[in-house]
């Protein structure tokens, strides 16, 4: 691929990510950077790729050093941030009946 | 691809680049997803699976060798990855998010010091359109490890959450990052022979303005400095990409530099200040010298009296703070929720929107414990209700309800948007003592006439104010 192709690449997926993310409520931020932040784990694959041209000790180290971490960003990302949003999951499940009682009983709500 | 760089071969082939694409698409539409409270879990599942199919065709490239330490370094990634993922507390999240981020970084920096020495080892000249996102992707992940690893400390309580500023800091840190920019043209002018010293001297270089960078933050402002790090990690991802020609690596780690760029803006808006004066102010050093602080009075009240001020009250809003979660209140302060309502007092829960540590993270720890999504209120809603509330119950927060915010032109938090609990008509503070907050600064609210102080930690007096209820 040529540079002027992988700088295009960047831009449109620069305005993508833009566009992609630009509402979100405040509930939805926290988990929202940890998905984000273990999206970024990708990185590890510029370990894999390196690695396999690692001839001395140092290039060694260096590379697995550099895939255990790139792992741990994927894996660790991805859990918690289903940990987290597991939470929600339970709170959106019982929801509706919530909703249709706060309609049924709106004098607390307008008597405040 | 003739002019292939060194590492990166047959990356190329249709098929590979298939995969790519679908690796991308898939993280797009979780990103997507991830927007909306309902489809957020499969919207991270989604992403997931795209990382999956990411990894499997690039273990399948034909320059992949030395399985025997891919292996060892995935097993201990995943065993790490997971076991910390299961036994981080909900409460511990923000250190958290910001430690995976910092090994990330840690990863796209080591890539490319070792993208470095195999390119430039038979004494090869590195084409520029390769080594600059060498460089970049050292620098900037470099810069992300360390600077994570800083803000983990001091969310853990590891580093003091003060901003630690060193004489001269600012200019000093400007030197340094004048230096590795230097540094770094050096190597680019001399990018047919580079040196390899003045390589790691770039390296360590932004290790120490990693460090440098983050200590003179506040704890109050790291969620900040979290996303800013995140966006950073993003953009070495993307470098290392163009460093590898790989397009997965350009696409994924743009878009968590974009959306990550977003988040930063949208935090330090909430916080009314801007990106510059949040990093380079050292907030609140100036003003947290503690002896300054004089002696007043105040009222202090027991849990008696906090449950009767609640119990006979027609309307009560909770302002959940750090203090909150560091107690692991959150269950507690429901029961008392509960309490209240069941003798129709009308309870609200109001979130600013960088309480705790990470916008939403009062959310996260407040939807653990069953509080329905109805009563969760934002600020800009529920601010113009406070003076309407009998009761305002502070539960361990501080800055956010600081009206010199509103009333000290001078103070360093002049202008955040804070919830106005000084409007109810009565506020007790529950909190351990009359320290400052992250910012540093002493909270007036404290000294109010309609304000009773609570001496005790969130959950037991939660739980203490919840037992009293239940008996008036």
């Amino acid at each position: 691929m040529d540079l002027i192709t992988e700088i295009t690449i960047f831009v449109l997926a620069a305005f993508v990510g833009f566009e992609v993310i630009s509402k979100v409520p405040t509930t939805l931020h926290t988990p929202l950077m940890s998905q984000t932040n273990a999206i970024h784990g990708i990185v590890m694959l510029g370990g894999l790729i390196v690695i396999g041209a690692a001839d001395d000790t140092l290039l060694k180290v260096i590379g697995t050093i550099a895939i255990a971490f790139g792992t741990i960003n994927i894996v660790g990302g991805f859990l918690v941030t289903d940990r987290m949003l597991g939470m929600f999951r339970g709170r959106d499940r019982d929801r509706k009946p919530k909703e249709a009682e706060a309609e049924s009983v709106p004098p607390s709500e307008a008597g405040q | 691809m003739t002019e292939a760089p060194p590492l990166a071969l047959s990356q190329s082939s249709d098929f590979v680049i298939a995969c790519y694409i679908l690796a991308f698409s898939l993280f797009i539409l979780g990103i997507r997803q991830g927007t909306h409270p309902r489809t957020a879990r499969r919207g991270n599942l989604i992403a997931a699976a795209g990382m999956l199919v990411a990894i499997a065709i690039t273990l399948s490239l034909d320059v992949v060798g030395n399985g025997a330490l891919i292996v060892i370094g995935i097993g201990l990634g995943t065993a790490v990855g997971v076991i910390a993922s299961y036994r981080v507390q909900m409460t511990a999240m923000p250190q958290m998010v910001a430690l995976y981020n910092g090994v990330g970084g840690g990863a796209a920096a080591l890539i490319a010091w070792s993208e470095f020495r195999h390119a430039s080892a038979g004494g090869e000249s590195i084409p520029l359109d390769v080594f600059i996102p060498i460089l970049f992707s050292t620098v900037i992940g470099s810069v992300s490890f360390w600077g994570s690893n800083i803000a983990f400390g001091k969310l853990q309580e590891i580093l003091p959450s003060r901003p630690i500023l060193l004489p001269f800091q600012h200019i000093f840190n400007g030197l340094l990052l004048a230096a590795i920019l230097a540094g770094c043209i050096v190597l680019g002018i001399d990018h047919d022979s580079p040196p390899e010293g003045l390589y790691i001297a770039v390296l360590i270089g932004a290790a120490v303005l990693g460090n440098l960078f983050v200590l003179p933050i506040g704890g109050a402002d790291m969620p900040v400095v979290i996303s800013l790090l995140n966006a950073f990690t993003g953009l070495a991802a993307a470098a290392a990409g163009f460093a590898l020609d790989n397009v997965a690596l350009i696409v994924a780690g743009t878009l968590v530099g974009s959306s990550g760029t977003i988040l930063t803006l949208e935090m330090s808006r909430a916080m009314n200040r801007s990106i510059a004066n949040l990093l380079f102010s050292g907030f609140g050093a100036v003003s947290a010298a503690a002896g300054e602080r004089e002696e007043r009075p105040v009222t202090s009240i027991g849990a008696e009296d906090a449950a009767i001020k609640l119990g006979y009250a027609d309307s009560v809003v909770f302002v959940p703070g750090y203090g909150m979660a560091v107690a692991q209140a959150q269950h507690a302060v429901k029961e008392l929720a509960d309490g209240l309502q069941k003798r129709g007092v009308d309870v609200n829960f109001a979130i600013h929107p960088v309480a705790g540590r990470m916008p939403g993270h009062m959310n996260v720890l407040l939807a653990e414990a069953d509080v329905p999504y109805e009563q969760l209120r934002e600020m800009e809603e529920i601010n113009p209700e406070l003076p309407r509330t009998d009761v305002a119950v502070v539960i361990g927060a501080n800055d956010v309800t600081n009206p010199a915010a509103k009333d000290d032109p001078d103070s360093p938090i002049a202008g955040m948007p804070i919830i106005e609990v000084d409007q109810a008509r009565e506020v007790i503070v529950i909190k351990r003592s009359l320290s400052p907050g992250f910012a540093g600064i002493d909270n007036d609210l404290f000294y109010k006439e309609n304000t009773s102080m609570l001496f005790s930690d969130a959950k037991g007096a939660a739980s203490d104010i919840a037992a009293q209820v239940e008996e008036l």
